[in-house]
């Protein structure tokens, strides 16, 4: 390339500028409120139709709501008239009035404080092991897992040799039965599961063997078949005296589909854990269960908290199904007092579900919460 | 002194502490214990069911079924076999099962994508949409679907009317019912001969493109077939196919397809429930697909939507697909649910009412588990196969 050819230095270029000029404010649509809408609102075309739209609907959908469930609501009421009128919203006044039918079904009204007593020793035992601050977990763990059923089985059933007279469990029902089932479920598919998940990870063939088939036989049936086959054909596998109350049997059936599902969560995290963990474990002389039990496990259930938390959820959820085998639990009471004659109508049928919908969501989303919780709590030491 | 220890045989160990001799006398004790349950269930089960008159083989397949169904999608009458019922059952579970796996697929996509959406109207409508739905129990929708809205419908004459000829009542939803004259089979079959044509002319783009680099409008041409050669067939054979519109005759409407309440509220829980799952994963999914994959195809110069089709949604599907086989699995498992709202799918009418009928719990269970679990293990099989080819090719 030439060199460009010199210029007079005596003659400056006119057209050159040789001071900066002012900066120009920022465009005002760049900051400030403005910007943050139009950035969540209105970014391009698509975005702008799709916000009126949303708006549109939410416009539509959430005054009629509001009136449903608040202004229109029928709070007080001693019968289902207030609420059979035409335009009225929200039945309230039938909660009100069934709640305590919903937590108890038809328990034994004198004998209620023991459902009271062992709901609360329930929930203290889970805050203490849940609740990260708190000390001795082993100990709580061992309370919750072994003491606990027995001291509730005692307590709910009935001894009459130390004064509780038996409570017949075709009496029992509504949320204390679905936070038993729940709890069973929780209970036994924990242990069974971490069982199962080393079974399957087993060298011994017959134990991987079995392990494979009960997990992908029960995880390849419905919960429902499992229940049906829990109630009709565990009375046919006995002989007749010992056959399981009517209430065991499901029980029986939640306790195996949830531990299957828990076993392979379990196993997920057996198998994240590296080698040299089980090859130290070894090398200073532990025996299997010690290095299942001092090493591998702790560090394996740790990483999939928030999977086994998941399943308990699925659990929480799936404990409706009961009713599909004559359980009372809180969403077939809910369902049986609609139906009610002194209560019936189409909006109590409706607040019957939207209460029922509330209850099993504020469970199932505070277990949620609460993973996610653990979650960021356990990744905060491997984050950098 | 200690070394010389090492490398010479090994030290005796009795075989109390043998890890192997362990293993197998441990197998051999569970394999013992198991077989004794197994024996003694069986002895039990054959007594009970000899002392109660339970039905042990399976002749009662053949014997005359007694109930009717309402809703079938092969011929059925109360004359019919229990075999025949069963079959019933199946198809309506497989029915039921394919277009909710289809909808739910379409509406978790969607919402996956809204949850992702910069537009905080849709994201945060997307998300209450999958608390709300994730964090209820599927059969409290399900009943909330058959009982509390589609119940109270108003009565057929009074009927609300969709657009497109649609009619929505207590008896379920009534489309156009498309009427096949004699020459329609030749329609339905320039569909697929369609199909198949545009399936030939997409791989042979995707050849020429690989060895010259040209490209060819494949999606035009594909679309051009598919609807095009159909669409021609029925001008050109006088309009073989006719809708009959519904129409109210009386108390009830005559000419027009009609659904079932029923099974329009198992449809509808299982899409909006599943769907609330596929959201997640797909969310989970294109999340996973690291912001400078699409940086560096943007510096590549592709555009918005090729960048999408070419780069992200490849490798989002890797990811989103083996959760999708357990949603698809959950989806087919939870149409059992059926059963609550009397929809006769195979738990309902096998498991529910010939079981009751016949009292043959051990086949009936047995045959209905074995249904389901052929189901899943085809249906992984499948996505295994699907999986296989989109996995990630390594070295």
């Amino acid at each position: 390339m030439a060199q460009a050819p010199a210029t007079e230095p005596s003659a400056p270029l006119v057209y050159v500028r040789d001071t900066p000029t002012e900066t120009l404010p920022p465009p005002v649509y760049a900051r400030g409120a403005l910007a943050w809408f139009r950035e969540n609102f209105f970014s391009d075309i698509l975005s702008s139709v799709l916000t009126v739209a949303a708006i549109a609907f939410l416009v539509w959908v959430l005054p009629g709501l509001v009136r449903f469930l608040f202004l229109d609501a029928v709070w007080s009421a001693k019968d289902g008239g207030p609420c059979r009128v035409v335009g009225a919203g929200a039945c309230w006044a039938f909660i009100a009035q069934k709640w305590q039918y919903f937590m108890y079904a038809s328990y034994p009204i004198d004998e209620r404080w023991r459902v009271d007593t062992t709901l609360i020793v329930g929930a203290l035992l889970v805050v203490w092991l849940l609740w990260p601050g708190l000390p001795r977990k082993g100990l709580g763990g061992l309370l919750f897992f072994i003491a606990y059923p027995i001291f509730g089985c005692i307590l709910l059933v009935g001894w009459p040799a130390i004064g509780l007279p038996f409570a017949d469990t075709s009496l029992w029902g509504g949320v204390f039965v679905t936070l038993l089932i729940a709890t069973v479920g929780i209970v036994f598919s924990l242990p069974a599961g971490v069982l199962l998940a080393l079974g399957r990870r087993s060298r011994m063939p017959i134990v991987k063997f079995l392990s494979v088939v009960f997990i992908e036989f029960v995880r390849g049936v419905p919960f429902i078949t499992v229940l049906f086959m829990a109630n009709t054909m565990l009375p046919l596998f006995v002989p007749p005296y010992l056959t399981p109350d009517r209430l065991l049997r499901p029980l029986i059936g939640v306790a195996l589909f949830s531990a299957a599902y828990m076993a392979e969560e379990v196993r997920g995290g057996l198998q994240a854990i590296p080698k040299g963990q089980y090859e130290g474990a070894m090398a200073v002389g532990l025996n299997y269960w010690r290095m299942m039990r001092l090493i591998i496990l702790p560090q394996a259930l740790t990483l999939v908290i928030p999977g086994i938390v998941n399943n308990f959820i699925g659990l929480f959820k799936d404990t409706t199904l009961v009713a599909i085998v004559g359980i009372f639990d809180f969403l077939a009471a809910v369902e049986a007092q609609s139906h009610d004659p002194v209560w019936n109508g189409p909006s109590v049928l409706t607040t019957g579900y939207i209460f029922a919908a509330a209850f099993y969501f504020v469970f199932c989303f505070g277990m949620s919460r609460y993973s996610l919780y653990m979650e960021r709590k356990l990744a905060a030491g491997k984050k950098r | 002194m200690a070394n010389e220890a090492v490398g010479q045989e090994r030290p005796k160990v009795s075989p109390l502490n043998d890890p192997a001799i362990r293993g197998y006398v441990f197998q051999a004790l569970l394999l013992a214990v198991l077989v004794l349950l197994i024996i003694g269930a069986t002895i039990n089960t054959s007594e009970n069911m000899r002392t109660r008159g339970i039905p042990t083989d399976f002749r009662f397949w053949n014997n005359v079924a007694g109930f009717d169904i309402d809703d079938t999608l092969i011929p059925y009458s109360a004359l019919d076999t229990y075999g025949r019922a069963f079959w019933v059952g199946l198809l309506n579970t497989l029915l039921v099962s394919a277009v909710g796996i289809v909808l739910a697929t379409f509406l978790g996509f969607v919402l996956g994508v809204a949850r992702l959406s910069r537009n905080l109207v849709i994201n945060k409508l997307a998300m209450a949409y999958v608390e709300v739905i994730r964090n209820t129990p599927l059969l409290l929708q399900l009943l909330f679907w058959y009982n509390a809205m589609l119940k109270p419908l108003p009565e057929p004459r009074q009927s609300i009317a969709w657009p497109g000829g649609i009619f929505l009542n207590n008896r379920g939803i009534i489309f156009p019912n498309p009427q096949y004259g004699p020459q329609a089979g030749w329609v339905v079959m320039m569909f697929f001969v369609g199909a198949a044509a545009a399936i030939l002319y997409a791989t042979w783009a995707h050849r020429r493109q690989i060895r010259t680099g040209e490209q060819a409008p494949v999606v035009l041409v594909s679309l051009g077939l598919i609807i095009g050669l159909p669409v021609v067939a029925f001008f050109v054979l006088g309009q073989p196919i006719s809708l009959s519109f519904p129409m109210l005759k009386g108390f009830n409407f005559v000419g027009g397809l009609r659904v079932r309440p029923e099974r329009v509220a198992l449809v509808l829980g299982l899409v909006i429930y599943t769907a609330a799952f596929i959201a997640e994963i797909v969310r989970a999914g294109i999340m996973a697909v690291s912001r400078g994959q699409s940086e560096a195809a943007h510096a590549l110069g592709l555009r918005a939507g090729p960048t999408l089709n070419l780069v992200v949604i490849p490798q989002a599907l890797r990811v989103i697909i083996p959760p999708l086989t357990s949603q698809y699995l959950n989806l087919t498992k939870n149409s059992s649910l059926a059963v609550f709202v009397g929809y006769p799918d195979l738990v309902q009418v096998f498991a529910g009412t010939v079981l009751n009928q016949t009292g043959a719990a051990v086949q009936v269970m047995a045959i209905t588990m074995l249904v389901y679990l052929t189901i899943s293990l085809v249906t992984s099989a499948l996505m295994n196969w699907y999986n296989a080819r989109k996995a990630l090719v390594e070295r």
